[in-house]
């Protein structure tokens, strides 16, 4: 299996953290695995991306320039990337903040909005890992068990119940694939 | 088998420095290496070593002149316009035989150029880079592994023949992260027996010098021949590459670092197509695998240098072929990555439509 993957959104919306766990999650299910960051100009409040891969085969380049998977978090990265996703490929959109409707009809477009699943579990800082639940059963490139296995090995530092807070949110959204 | 971990190239290079024995760093900033000097300031203090973040990088690279010569394994590192800066400390440490490790972790040229991954370099790494007559062992990681294992073996080399060692990575490879394997036991450097050279307290032995200069007539020439006697075994014995569907190929592409990574990728789409392509991928740069390309070149009908440069490194792959086939160039400079379908392409119009001396600067 090859699954290419890109996240893009704001800085602060955890784009980079969501794509070094979903790289981790990679590991734990004993596949090969590369993460890359855009690591320009970026900051809070700009945007940033990364690209991730999950692979059973040796992974060529970690640039991913025509991916399987594009979760977009903001408006701007919607207009970047949905162009670059794979004819058949998978959109996840987060449409609480993003109001253009996508226009390929040679994809699949999910449409969720995680901005409000995270403020009803109580933190919006949770939205990425609504939109990792609907990437991990929408694709199944890793489980949601996995993702949660990884979440105290990469957030060393997060207490037990933030963790627990993560993996509902990863739940609610694989509810929504 | 130990679990792999998840780690950025540059901290996997420096954790692979510190396990090899590094317990000095001097450098200054710069994207796209700057985890480097991060991780070494609160690494290398936990294992009793020493890090500065100087006020240059000139400072830094004398800095290092002085660490290397007390024997102490030593590492500086910066990105492409910073190695351009300690160029002139690059070549003194080089006359006085001083080994250490500096990593470039390449970004696009020329002058400030850009911040990402680039392979611009190669001329400047491989010919020396400052003034005078001299080389650097260079090593060419193409993964995050690789940035953990090659320290280690720089060193080695470096303390043996009494040359600095580079390992030449570019932005992508830094700044990427992938699994990594710990599968090496870390060096005590208290374990090693200082070198015979090392200056430090002097309890009544011989007086040593170390520098890199000699004013009497003809004592220089005689300096830099006995230096080019090391320079000889280490062409002889220090030669590193990796070959991938080389043995049927009727295309071979050449390729270092992360460029290698795309163009083993664009052999297996050739393959998939009926074309018989082949990787062969220095892993050292200096010295470069010339005598096994020249043993290929008679039953190989065309090589392809793949470089995010704008072919600099196909020199070696002519020099080594010296017209007994064809050289061809694929050439992607200032800072855009490579993509294994443009390099398959590129295959194709050499092996299909045979064309002479394919060229492409993309």
């Amino acid at each position: 299996m090859y699954q290419g993957i890109r996240i893009s959104g704001f800085g602060g919306q955890g784009v980079i953290s969501a794509g070094v766990l979903l790289a981790y999650t990679g590991i734990l299910e004993n596949k090969n695995v590369s993460f890359f960051p855009s690591y320009g100009a970026e900051m809070r409040g700009g945007t940033a991306n990364c690209s991730v891969v999950i692979a059973s085969d040796e992974v060529d380049t970690p640039i991913v320039s025509s991916p399987d998977t594009v979760i977009v978090l903001n408006e701007p990265s919607l207009a970047k990337f949905e162009p670059l996703v794979k004819p058949g490929g998978t959109l996840i959109v987060n449409t609480s903040l993003i109001k253009t409707e996508p226009s390929r009809k040679d994809i699949k477009v999910i449409k969720v909005p995680c901005n409000e699943i995270a403020d009803k579990l109580g933190n919006a800082k949770v939205m990425n890992m609504v939109a990792l639940g609907v990437f991990a059963k929408a694709t199944g490139a890793v489980s949601i068990d996995s993702i949660a296995k990884a979440l105290p090995k990469v957030y060393k530092k997060l207490k037990p119940e933030v963790i627990e807070l993560n993996v509902k949110a990863l739940q609610e959204g694989s509810k929504l694939a | 088998m130990a679990e792999k971990q998840l780690m950025k190239g540059n901290e996997a290079l420096s954790e692979g420095a510190v396990r090899a024995g590094c317990r000095f760093f001097a450098g200054y900033p710069i994207t796209p290496q700057n985890e480097v000097p991060e991780y070494m300031s609160w690494r290398l203090p936990q294992v009793g070593g020493a890090f500065i973040q100087s006020e240059s990088e000139v400072a830094a690279i004398n800095v290092i002149f002085g660490a290397a010569a007390t024997g102490v394994r030593s590492m500086t590192s910066s990105s492409s316009p910073g190695i351009s800066l300690k160029q002139e400390g690059i070549s003194y440490c080089a006359g006085a035989d001083l080994p250490f490790l500096i990593a470039n972790v390449m970004r696009g040229g020329p002058g400030l150029g850009n911040i990402a991954g680039a392979q611009g370099d190669y001329f400047q790494s491989t010919r020396g880079g400052g003034h005078g007559d001299y080389r650097l062992y260079v090593m060419a990681p193409n993964s995050v592994q690789e940035m953990f294992d090659f320290p280690k073996k720089c060193y080695e080399t470096a303390y043996q023949y009494r040359v600095p060692a580079m390992i030449l990575a570019d932005g992508t490879i830094g700044q990427m992260m992938e699994g990594v394997e710990i599968n090496w036991p870390e060096i005590d450097p208290k374990t090693i027996a200082k070198p015979s050279w090392s200056l430090g307290i002097n309890n009544g032995r011989e007086r040593r010098m170390v520098g890199s200069y000699d004013l009497r007539d003809g004592m220089l020439e005689k300096m830099v021949l006995e230096r080019v006697k090391r320079y000889k075994q280490i062409e002889e014995k220090e030669v590193l590459w990796e070959e991938k569907m080389t043995e049927d190929a009727e295309i071979v592409l050449v390729a270092y670092g992360i460029s290698s990574r795309v163009a083993l990728a664009a052999c297996r789409i050739a393959r998939e197509k009926g074309i018989k392509a082949g990787l062969l991928r220095p892993i050292t740069l200096w010295p470069f695998p010339k005598k096994r390309i020249a043993e290929l070149a008679p039953r190989v009908k065309n090589f392809l240098a793949v470089e995010m440069s704008l072919g600099q490194m196909v020199e070696d792959v002519r020099l080594a072929v010296n017209g007994a086939t064809n050289v061809n160039l694929f050439a992607k400079p200032g800072g855009s990555p490579i993509f294994a379908e443009e390099v398959y392409q590129a295959i194709e119009t050499i092996v299909k439509k045979g064309a002479k001396e394919y060229a492409t600067v993309k």
